[in-house]
């Protein structure tokens, strides 16, 4: 970025007449191939020097129109597409797709599969907030916490191919319930991982919080207010980092949340420091959850009572008539979904993310309208840049934590 | 005049009490309140919300086409009061010939991005929008893919010198 051959294509305001001196404001690419950006994220700069004056993020590059896909598969195969939004938060997001749909065919979710589903969300948080922590520390020069952090994420993808069979494109949970029944001794494997955690946390910070480097370059670094952030949609933890007490787990509670006792961590400062710490807090929180879960893991089945849309065990199957038949009908040609609309908010690791589901009826839906938290919260980007120097630009971007396959789609 | 189920609620109340002509219909289903709005009015419903009634923030704008129906689109906006813990959709119909609404991106700075979203994928218009241009197609691109008359797989685009 400091070589003005390479990347730049300059243009100039012309000479101010009558004067000596030239402005010379120079508009620089950061990216796509910027490795900052974590992705393809073009963002225009116009630069005063070393200040950023303007920043315009052009997004669309990973555009896949996972939108215009969904209205041509059925409802079930939607849940593949929604793996591929956030590749960080596969979980999270088959989450938010499947709770509106079962809200559209009203049926209940047995009480396991909701603990499971907490489970296996808070653990994608984990991981999102690892890799992000990880990316973070890299791009301000602290390589070592990216090691340690993938080290653990090693540790959760392992825990989501035993239950899914995928490390990444897990597909796991599903309207209805969930996929495959959980493996054998799934809670000694997870509870291991989990007992781990608070201490592995505590290396991270041992690491970051009393380096002089890392703190030098996140204190008081792209701070924006709250009313700014509340304005532009802004949701998840940046929000939470300039003072707001406010987490959908807790204000509408989905999936059986309110049964679980954990903490909003806030912060008052709205720096990139803060939302450090707001994500390592969560990441404690979300240990405290998953911990919850594994002890008071009700009996009961993985998967809803709703033969028309759940598929039916195997054994029944091959001895049922009627099994075979919802089978073959489920497989063919997909559930039908009463027709109307449902959008249900749900707290991923980056924000808010709900999709509103619109049926009219048949097996496909008319409109799935993913409202995903890294596309509103980029739109915090240009006033986060503004004014700034290019060098903070880049804690600036980490702190954000979007994920470009989430604002793309 | 609003339906029944609605007229308890304080918000679609308090909203027909500052504009009876403001909402047009409204219903609540699945625990979700809808609301109609008409097209004319939604940027002083919305200023109305914001000011007066606790919403501090939009969640999203989108649109839905119901092709071949007529009107044909639906503008739908997520507005969310925190405060209040309130969320309420509002919509507003549009036709299919030159389908144009004014925008909310003044009331609330959020609705930028998703209202480009909804000009570039459905083609319709924001009036008043700072910066209304495509966000996810290329500058180029002819069409609009989230129409329900776009079709899925035949297009062929090469990339022109941008």
């Amino acid at each position: 970025m400091s070589d003005p051959d390479i990347s730049t294509s300059a243009t100039m305001d012309p000479a101010q007449p009558g004067g000596e001196t030239t402005t010379r404001r120079m508009i620089l690419n950061m990216g796509p191939q910027h490795p900052s950006t974590h992705g393809v994220l073009r963002i225009l700069l116009e630069l005063d020097g070393e200040t950023i004056t303007k920043a315009e993020p052009d997004i669309g590059y990973l555009h896949t129109g996972i939108e215009k896909q969904a209205e041509a598969l059925n409802w079930q195969q939607v849940v593949t597409l929604t793996d591929r939004m956030d590749y960080l938060a596969n979980l999270s997001n088959n989450l938010a797709y499947a709770l509106p749909v079962e809200k559209l065919l009203q049926i209940e979710i047995p009480d396991k599969a909701q603990w499971l589903r907490v489970l296996l969300v808070e653990l994608t948080r984990i991981n999102s907030h690892l890799v992000w922590l990880g990316t973070h520390a890299l791009d301000l020069g602290a390589m070592t916490v990216f090691f340690y952090c993938f080290r653990e994420r090693e540790d959760l993808l392992r825990i989501f191919e035993m239950f899914s069979g995928q490390r990444l494109m897990t597909s796991y949970i599903r309207i209805g319930g969930l996929a495959l029944e959980p493996p054998r001794g799934w809670q000694q494997v997870v509870k291991k991982f989990n007992d781990a955690l608070p201490s592995n946390i505590d290396e991270y910070e041992d690491l970051l919080n009393t380096n002089p480097i890392f703190l030098n370059r996140v204190k008081g670094v792209g701070y924006l207010p709250l009313e700014k952030l509340l304005a532009l949609s802004v949701t998840g933890p940046m929000i939470r980092a300039a003072g707001l007490k406010w987490d959908i787990r807790k204000s509408e509670p989905y999936s059986s949340y309110e049964k679980f006792d954990f903490d909003i961590p806030v912060y008052q400062e709205g720096d990139v420091w803060a939302r450090y710490r707001v994500r390592m807090e969560e990441m404690r929180q979300s240990q405290r959850i998953v911990k919850q879960a594994l002890e008071g893991m009700p009996e009961g089945s993985w998967k809803a009572d709703a033969p028309k849309v759940v598929l039916p065990d195997r054994e029944k199957m091959k001895t049922q008539m009627e099994a075979l038949i919802y089978h073959f009908k489920i497989v063919t040609e997909g559930f039908r979904v009463p027709a109307g609309e449902a959008f249900v908010p749900t707290e991923s690791p980056r924000g808010e993310i709900g999709f509103f589901c619109v049926s009219d009826g048949t097996a496909k839906p008319l409109r799935v309208f993913m409202r995903t938290p890294s596309f509103a919260n980029l739109q915090a980007l240009s006033p986060l840049f503004e004014g700034n120097l290019v060098a903070n630009s880049v804690a600036a971007l980490g702190s954000l934590d979007f994920m470009l396959g989430d604002v793309d789609r | 005049m609003l339906p029944e189920p609605l007229q308890s609620l304080p918000v679609p109340a308090a909203l027909e009490a500052w504009d009876p002509q403001a909402i047009v219909d409204g219903s609540l289903e699945l625990g979700e309140t809808l609301l109609w709005v008409a097209p004319e009015k939604i940027v002083a419903v919305c200023q109305e919300l914001r000011d007066n009634l606790g919403f501090e923030r939009i969640c999203g704008v989108t649109a839905i086409d119901r092709y071949p129906m007529e009107p044909r689109f639906e503008v739908v906006y997520f507005v969310h009061s925190i405060s209040r813990n309130i969320r309420l959709k509002l919509k507003v119909a549009l036709p299919g010939a030159d389908p144009a609404v004014s925008s909310v991106t003044p009331v609330w700075a959020g609705a930028n991005w998703y209202e480009r979203e909804a000009f570039d994928l459905f083609g319709i218009r924001f009036e008043g929008h700072p910066n209304l241009k495509r966000i996810m197609m290329p500058e180029g691109w002819e069409g609009h893919p989230l129409r329900r008359d776009f079709p899925t797989h035949v297009h062929k685009y090469s990339y022109q010198n941008e």
